[in-house]
């Protein structure tokens, strides 16, 4: 049986995420050892190619600003107890918001073309999860399945827009926009690489979450609300304003990070616009034990595992889904690690006598 | 002699720089009840976790039935004969009451069954072993918490605070279910703070106050005035209640107030008038789950009413039925929930943080931020005026005990400077010593000018603070009597029967314009 810990100490915070790292690497290069691939070139792949040049840890960069842009959103409302688990949805309708943009003024100069984007971005992710907020506040309807099937809703929009309306003519039917003039492209923060301003809004996001959650009332609020409902009821914090708070939080950020990806590494609107980052960002956001400043180390592992997936890939032959299995490891390593600090197994029957509740 | 079951010598247990137990002796005799009595933190769990098994002394001696003992943990202490019921049970819900039982026993429920319906006729405790426990009432569930502990056949039984979960009503079988399990040679501790049921029951009460035993006395021959002087070291305060002038307008107001049950296990509230002056302390009396939740939420703003009803509930002139808490906190009122944790307080955040959760509008936030030095500083002062025994601000509200973490919130509430301070179950776990301080300052408070509604099961803490009194059964409403009524035409009407109450000349001292 379980049994909770008196008192789940604070290196908890670190610990955690610590073990599951771990325990995920070691499970993930025994796995690729076991399926045949070279354990050397694995190891290499993940531990020394991400960082072993310049335009490498550039690609690392270049994931971690959409990772820590939809965490630190996500994290906003997960905090609050609200649930939203399709930032994939936000971010693909954020994008398509921008593309939208970017296609009809394609070939626009302007200075403020960019900016546009990157507002009707964010409110095209906040609208998205705006439905789900208004189907929660108005039927009760959980929001953990109306943002994920939200998600395929956006997915199937994005495949008739990226074939339809917004298809290139030119593009020999192939399922993507026009190429984006330069106005309406991110230029990359470091020559060489292609990481670009996606990451200044993910730290610019950390450092707006970090003052919402840590400073002001509406943070206190929203915290209470998660941690003690009937308190928060007590106190008169509205639960309304939570879950609409938590939810265009998270869709707003995403959006953004949609933004960047159209805006930056791809150029255009096209099928494949994200590698699962909306739900990559869920792992992030634990992994970083909901805190704003752990976050950011946690979308760092994160940005590893894609890349070093993707050298690993390419060199040691290890199957495509690498990524995604390291990110299950990940999340089962992280939440088992963390059941296990704030709990303890007693492998005895429940001494029932001795007051211990079952 | 040799009925002596149980003798503790110079007992010490040190927690660090804390003598928890400081050379405590006792002695237990068979056939007897013996009280164990003190304030939270006197050493009374401490002595009995060394009894059961649960931690050994420092220094001194167990002897039993005349041999030293040393056991290392509750199954031993088992073994020998020592058993316990403790306040909080250990139930599986979904089991039924066999099935629980057998848990502790190496018999199966099927063999136990006609062994718990006959303990339970023997000793008054009717409990039916093939009833699934969460059917059961918390009277009920205490029945097979005893039934378990006797049918491993113990020589001794400590019960820790075992009336604190049943309603006054219950308390007498209990009482005499206690009697013949020790009219069979059994001997029973029986850790309390009430000084009534302790002179009803015991047949000798060791008393402890700071980790030692203050004295050992007949508590049959002792008032309760001198057991709360040895238990608090001085004599007990009662709340001094100086006459004072009531405003005829009331304060709080609640007119024909109508609320369907909102759940199979809520009650609805049946037409409920009350008002509350200014400078008077009101109170509801009666058996918890008769009302008081719902109705409490209705005042408090947790449950709001649609706005075309919102009049039913005023707070001086104004209709604030359809407000929440927020706007009427701002509108001058105050609330003490009963629920401690998870409440009044969020048991994961710092005092600090809960002294921000209701009193932000105490200058303690600008521009939506949070000030966190005068938050600090708020909470340092809640902490020292109202004698919270605590680490400081950053001690997270679980850490403490329910009767600290209760002056916190108690004091916190008391700092809005409220014009209408609703208080339910003031002192639940609060010891006597502090909650005769918080009663103090509600009837100062009160004659400071404020309209206090106080909601308690314990009738003795109303007709100590209260100028008036209702009494709410089934979710109807009394009307209000003056507090000096006699108290068992208020046990009758808190048993259903109004009428008992209409006998006593209406209170014609108030204003009931």
């Amino acid at each position: 049986m379980l049994e909770a810990r008196t008192a789940p100490s604070r290196a908890t915070l670190v610990a955690v995420p610590a073990i599951a790292v771990a325990l995920t690497l070691l499970c993930g290069f025994l796995l690729f050892t076991a399926i045949g691939s070279p354990p050397e070139k694995v190891a290499y792949a993940f531990f020394v190619q991400p960082f072993a040049s310049v335009g490498a840890i550039g690609e690392v960069l270049l994931k971690t600003g959409p990772l820590l842009l939809v965490a630190q959103g996500l994290a906003i409302g997960y905090r609050a107890d609200i649930w939203n688990i399709g930032a994939e949805g936000q971010l693909i309708v954020g994008a398509i918001c921008a593309s939208v943009l970017a296609i009809a003024f394609e070939t626009s100069t302007s200075p403020f073309l960019l900016p546009a984007m990157i507002l009707a971005g964010a409110a095209g992710g906040a609208a998205w999860a705006g439905i789900a907020a208004l189907l929660r506040v108005r039927f009760g309807a959980s929001e953990i399945l109306t943002t994920f099937m939200l998600s395929s809703v956006a997915l199937q929009l994005l495949y008739f827009l990226v074939t339809g309306p917004l298809k290139d003519p030119m593009g020999f039917n192939f399922p993507q926009s026009v190429m984006f003039g330069d106005a309406a492209l991110f230029a990359p923060l470091i020559p060489g690489t292609r990481a670009n301003t996606s990451l200044l809004m993910g730290l610019a996001a950390t450092l707006v979450a970090w003052v919402f959650m840590a400073r002001t009332t509406a943070g206190f609020r929203l915290m209470v609300g998660g941690l003690a409902p009937a308190a928060a009821r007590y106190a008169g914090f509205s639960q309304t304003r939570a879950i609409w708070i938590g939810l265009l939080a998270g869709g707003a950020c995403a959006g953004l990070a949609g933004v960047g990806e159209v805006a930056g590494p791809l150029g255009m609107l096209q099928r494949t616009l994200s590698p699962g980052y909306g739900f990559a960002a869920i792992i992030v956001a634990f992994l970083g034990g909901l805190n704003p400043i752990g976050i950011v180390f946690a979308a760092l592992v994160m940005a590893v595992i894609y890349v070093g997936g993707d050298y690993a890939v390419v060199s040691a032959g290890v199957p495509n889904a690498s990524a995604t299995i390291l990110q299950g490891f990940l999340l089962v390593f992280y939440l088992a690690a963390s059941l296990l600090f704030t709990h303890r197994i007693r492998w005895r029957k429940a001494a029932v006598a001795e007051g211990s509740a079952p | 002699m040799n009925d002596v079951l149980l003798r503790l010598e110079g007992i010490t247990k040190r927690y660090g720089s804390l003598a928890a137990n400081d050379d405590v002796a006792l002695t237990v005799r068979r056939g007897e009840i013996h009280a164990v009595l003190g304030e939270n933190g006197a050493g009374k769990s401490t002595l009995m976790k060394v009894i059961y098994g649960v931690t050994r002394p420092d220094a001194g001696e167990v002897l039993w039935k005349g041999a030293p003992v040393s056991m290392r943990n509750p199954a031993e202490a088992r073994t020998l004969g020592i058993g316990m019921v403790f306040q909080h049970f250990s139930l599986f819900e979904t089991m039924t009451v066999a099935e629980n039982i057998s848990m502790a026993l190496p018999d199966s429920p099927r063999d136990l069954a006609p062994r718990i319906r006959e303990a339970g006729a023997r000793l008054g405790l009717p409990v039916d072993p093939d009833a699934p426990v969460h059917a059961l009432s918390v009277g009920e569930r205490q029945r097979v918490e005893i039934i378990r502990c006797l049918l491993q056949d113990p020589d001794l039984i400590i019960m820790d605070e075992p009336t604190a979960v049943l309603s006054p009503s219950a308390v007498p079988a209990l009482f005499e279910t206690l009697r013949r399990i020790a009219g069979e040679g059994r001997a029973i501790i029986f850790i309390s703070h009430k000084l009534e049921e302790i002179r009803a029951l015991c047949h000798t009460a060791t008393i402890m106050r700071g980790g030692k035993v203050v004295a050992t006395v007949d508590p049959t021959a002792t008032t309760a005035d001198d057991l709360a002087r040895l238990m608090i070291g001085s004599a007990l305060p009662h709340p001094v209640r100086p006459p004072r002038e009531l405003s005829p307008k009331p304060a709080l107001t609640v007119d024909d107030l109508v609320l369907p049950a909102a759940d199979p296990f809520a009650m609805a509230l049946d037409h409920i008038a009350l008002k509350v002056h200014p400078g008077e302390i009101v109170g509801i009396a009666g058996v918890s789950g008769n009302g008081q939740a719902e109705l409490v939420r209705v005042l408090s703003g947790e449950t709001r009413l649609p706005s075309q009803e919102a009049p039913r509930v005023r707070l001086e002139e104004s209709s604030v039925g359809d407000l929440g808490p927020r706007d009427r906190r701002r509108m001058g009122l105050a609330f003490v929930p009963e629920e401690r944790l998870g409440r009044g307080a969020v048991p994961q955040l710092s005092l600090a943080d809960n002294a921000y959760l209701t009193a932000a509008g105490l200058g303690l936030s600008t521009r939506g931020f949070i000030r966190f030095a005068a938050v600090k500083a708020f909470a340092e002062s809640l902490i020292a005026g109202n004698d919270v025994r605590c680490s400081g601000p950053d001690a997270p509200a679980r850490s403490l005990s329910g009767g600290n973490l209760q002056k916190f919130i108690v004091g916190r509430e008391m700092a809005l400077a409220p014009k209408v301070l609703i208080v339910s179950q003031p002192t639940w776990g609060v010891d006597v010593g502090a909650a005769a301080a918080i009663r103090q300052r509600l009837v100062d408070m009160a004659g400071k000018g404020a309209a206090i509604l106080v909601i308690s099961d314990e009738l003795d803490e109303i007709l100590e603070t209260a100028d008036r009194l209702h009494v709410i059964f089934r979710g109807r409403l009394s009307p209000s009597v003056p507090a000096t009524v006699d108290r068992d035409r208020i046990g009758l009407a808190m048993a259903g029967d109004f009428a008992a109450l209409a006998a006593v000349a209406p209170d014609r001292s108030l204003a009931h314009a």
